[in-house]
């Protein structure tokens, strides 16, 4: 049986993480080629890189960073932001990302998941889905731009359609609890992952190891990514992958 | 010393296979000529991509009938695997034949997600290729096709309901279905055997 997944996620800008990590074992906390070693060396079963870089120069720089990152890591990584056409996806590749994720661009040019999915395999395609509880309906809707700008899409309905257009797994983070610490969106990724049949990444609001069981049992979630808790050493993913294993979770424990 | 090469065609990961032979301390080739492919001491066909459009690619440069008679230890990684055998549910692709078993499409279940992706423990029946890989062994997976149990199956793994084969072996070709570029030291240990092999 496939294991459950923990993967910690690095926000770079112009090649340095950014946001602060409190590790003393570090020569550098900013190099997040040193961060995501120590996390591989941990047992995070994937990583992923955000690019927050927003200016043009700062694309050549992600892509020498994913050579580095290609270089040392010995397990996949995903990287995402800014990504704007095929072109972005080859360098990324080509430069040893194993998947990339795909947000706001998805959301203004649905074809260009169909496009990438033909061109480099629904494997490689994550899409990452951001999303507010909106009471009036009470449903989930859909944001780019970071989380900025609504959009008027169900997340259910959004979901389906990436997932048909050939996106191979689903990065659904739930803005309302991004940053809370009180526990994942479990309603919404129960709904999303009995919506459809690729894998769903939870993320936004793990806070305790206990929530990492509720978004596995209850969220039905493929696996869990979250930040600052790691970076914080609020959580020790050694000790949380125990833990689950303890309340039943499948997880991969020896590396 | 072993001189590796690396086939060179349309599929990707192949920088991922290269980056995980330098952590070994091997320096390989990526060729797609004839001659520097029967003269390696190993060769590694990796692969992430769709099965029809390598195929097509292969027999365009007819890399199917150099890959089919190699003689040194053969290592098909993920996709590369899956064209070793005889026929792909993959838009009914017709593979290079070596192992003489199909590839089948997974069927979706709340289980079973397709594509099976990520990491999953496999159950090694009797190979050297798992030498000193402790038990259970775990290692990164992303495919939605499968090759079923056969007589070549060297290891097997379970997704939903489906067993199916993790590595296979026939003579010097050997395949795995999982990616050991990117399953941690397992991985590692898997092509350092390889390439002692």
């Amino acid at each position: 049986m496939v294991a459950k997944r923990i993967i910690p996620c690095l926000d770079v800008r112009n090649g340095r993480t950014v946001k602060g990590v409190n590790f003393i074992n570090l020569r550098d906390a900013g190099d997040p080629v040193e961060l995501a070693a120590l996390y591989a060396e941990q047992g995070a079963d994937e990583l992923t890189f955000l690019d927050i870089t927003a200016t043009v120069e700062g694309r050549g720089t992600l892509t020498a960073l994913v050579r580095r990152i290609a270089d040392v890591i010995d397990i996949p990584f995903t990287v995402g932001g800014g990504i704007r056409n095929v072109a972005d996806v080859g360098a990324l590749l080509e430069a040893g990302a194993d998947k990339i994720s795909i947000n706001s661009m998805a959301v203004k040019e649905p074809q260009l998941i169909d496009t990438l999915a033909k061109e480099f395999g629904s494997q490689c395609i994550v899409c990452g889905i951001d999303v507010r509880f909106r009471s009036e309906l009470k449903d989930w809707e859909v944001y780019v731009a970071g989380g900025r700008t609504p959009t008027g899409l169900d997340a259910i309905a959004w979901a389906k359609e990436a997932e048909s257009r050939g996106a191979g797994e689903i990065l659904l983070t739930s803005m309302d609890h991004d940053g809370m610490k009180s526990g994942f969106a479990l309603e919404i990724t129960r709904q999303c992952s009995d919506a459809v049949s690729i894998p769903i990444i939870a993320s936004g609001g793990g806070g305790k190891m206990e929530h990492f069981i509720d978004v596995f049992k209850q969220g039905g979630a493929d696996a869990a990514l979250a930040a600052s808790i790691f970076h914080f050493r609020e959580i020790d993913i050694p000790e949380l992958k125990i833990f689950l294993q303890k309340h039943g979770i499948h997880i991969r424990l020896n590396r | 010393m072993a001189s590796v090469a690396v086939v060179k065609y349309n599929a990707g990961n192949i920088r991922s296979v290269l980056c995980a032979l330098a952590r070994l301390g091997v320096d390989a080739e990526v060729t797609d000529d004839p001659q520097l492919l029967k003269k390696a001491s190993h060769v590694i066909f990796p692969g992430v991509g769709e099965a029809s459009s390598a195929m097509r690619y292969l027999h365009q440069k007819h890399l199917d009938e150099v890959l089919v008679s190699l003689k040194q230890p053969f290592l098909g990684i993920c996709l590369g695997m899956q064209l070793m055998c005889s026929l792909s549910e993959e838009s009914h692709t017709e593979c290079l034949g070596i192992y003489p078993t199909p590839v089948i499409r997974f069927q979706p279940s709340l289980k079973a997600k397709i594509p099976h992706m990520g990491w999953n423990s496999v159950t090694v029946y009797d190979n050297s290729l798992f030498n000193k890989i402790p038990d259970p062994s775990w290692f990164y997976f992303v495919h939605s096709y499968y090759v079923p149990l056969s007589k070549q199956t060297e290891a097997c793994c379970t997704h939903g309901r489906t067993q199916f084969s993790a590595a296979l072996n026939l003579g010097n070709f050997w395949g795995v279905q999982f990616h050991p570029e990117k399953s941690g030291p397992s991985g590692a240990q898997l092509l350092t055997n390889f390439l002692q092999f």
